[in-house]
């Protein structure tokens, strides 16, 4: 490079404010590869996360009310669901445990919920009784279909003492 | 008078072929055994010259080494079994099973590879108390702590995406709680979960991403950590004598005389 474009270029960073031409292109090209990499993690974050998931549906059909007799806790291994019908009504809880995601079961000799990973408890209305779970069992809402089966949607948590009458 | 095999080695070593890859040439000098480490892909990653007493049992128990050894066994026996294993839901439980009951040896090389998975993880954290315990993590070799705490934690999650590879209930229910772990990270913790599953469940998706962390991504990273820590030993001035030993002035530089080799 000749000597008089340093000596310019110089001059010109001098004055203030204004870049010379290798600093712009400098921060230009560093610019450009900043932009490139953001894109590249977008990009790879996007094909990371499945558009398109073969998972089964948040809404389960849980069959008729009169196989749910009063006093009953009903386990669904399936959908992870307990039905519970008691004098109020019917409800259906969450059978995942809030602590690291078992499924817990229904303990019929203890009259509780018990989680078989770590040893955490609720009673039958999801409220926890011991152990290191950090919340109650979620409600999950409930409701009867025009041909008159239980539905649950898993997906939709309800507050608490929400019985459905049929 | 040389025998047969010494005589056919010697006419070997003359050949264009062999001197053409292996060029430190024929010759028992200190010069010949360095430059026979140095030109060697392999060996270059190590010392020319180790203490005598250092190489003995009593200085570094061979922990490290022996780490290494059954990551070696790891990787061979793995090799292995990903012959028969298929990474899919349906197949994936009765492969393990046809590999225990059906394959010649098979069961065999998945207990090897089990066991060796337990001896790695041992070993590891026996390899570090020892290095802990000595203090032999101090300057110049902080660095190289540091790269073996990145291996302890490749190994663990080697030992973990290994883990739900069966597809058993253990599998099933460990890996669920182990994401449910990761997805306590504050803000982002459920996307975690989310992308190490590819979904919200354990599943078809979670199966094959442990599948290709465990025989792929971590192996990868794994061997390149391996690299640079080798290399660190040479560079940090070689394996760590204790300061009170008889000539360990000399045999171990301080950080501040400490020079390239």
């Amino acid at each position: 490079m000749p000597k008089m474009t340093t000596t310019t270029q110089t001059h010109l960073s001098q004055e203030g404010a204004e870049l010379d031409r290798r600093e712009f292109f400098t921060r230009l090209g560093l610019g450009s590869l900043g932009v490139a990499a953001a894109g590249t993690l977008a990009f790879y974050y996007q094909f990371l996360s499945p558009n398109v998931l073969f998972e089964p549906s948040p809404i389960v059909n849980a069959g008729k009310a009169i196989n749910f007799p009063r006093g009953s806790v009903t386990l669904d291994v399936d959908s992870a669901i307990y039905l519970v019908h008691i004098a109020e009504g019917f409800f259906s809880l969450s059978a995942i445990c809030t602590h690291l995601g078992c499924m817990t079961a229904w303990k019929p000799e203890l009259n509780m919920i018990a989680c078989p990973c770590h040893g955490s408890r609720f009673n039958r209305e999801g409220q926890k009784l011991a152990g290191p779970a950090p919340k109650p069992l979620p409600w999950l809402k409930t409701w009867l279909s025009d041909d008159g089966d239980l539905m649950v949607d898993r997906s939709v948590t309800i507050p608490e003492l929400q019985f459905l009458r049929v | 008078m040389p025998s047969t095999i010494e005589t056919y080695f010697d006419k070997l070593e003359r050949t264009r072929v062999w001197k053409s890859i292996f060029r430190s040439g024929k010759g028992s000098s200190t010069l010949h055994n360095a430059l026979a480490i140095q030109q060697n892909v392999f060996l270059h990653l190590f010392p020319t010259k180790v203490r005598k007493r250092m190489l003995g049992l009593g200085a570094t128990w061979y922990l490290g080494t022996l780490t290494l050894g059954t990551f070696l066994v790891l990787v061979v026996t793995g090799i292995l079994l990903m012959l028969y294993y298929h990474p899919s839901v349906p197949q994936a439980y009765s492969d393990v099973k046809d590999l225990q009951f059906i394959v010649s040896s098979g069961l065999f090389l998945r207990n090897l590879h089990r066991w060796a998975a337990h001896a790695m993880v041992f070993l590891a954290f026996a390899h570090m108390f020892r290095v802990f315990y000595r203090g032999a993590y101090r300057a110049p070799r902080e660095f190289n702590w540091v790269v073996g705490v990145v291996l302890l934690l490749v190994t663990l999650l080697l030992s973990y995406t290994g883990y739900l590879l069966p597809w058993d209930q253990l599998a099933y229910w460990a890996i669920t709680v182990g994401t449910n772990i990761s997805s306590a990270v504050p803000l982002v913790g459920e996307k975690i979960r989310f992308l190490l599953l590819g979904g919200h469940l354990v599943n078809a998706n979670a199966l094959l991403r442990f599948y290709v962390l465990h025989t792929v991504i971590l192996p990868i990273s794994a061997v390149l950590f391996l690299a640079i820590h080798f290399w660190r030993i040479r560079k940090d001035g070689g394996l760590y004598v204790r300061e009170s030993e008889p000539g360990a002035a000399a045999a171990q530089p301080t950080s501040e005389e400490q020079k390239p080799l």
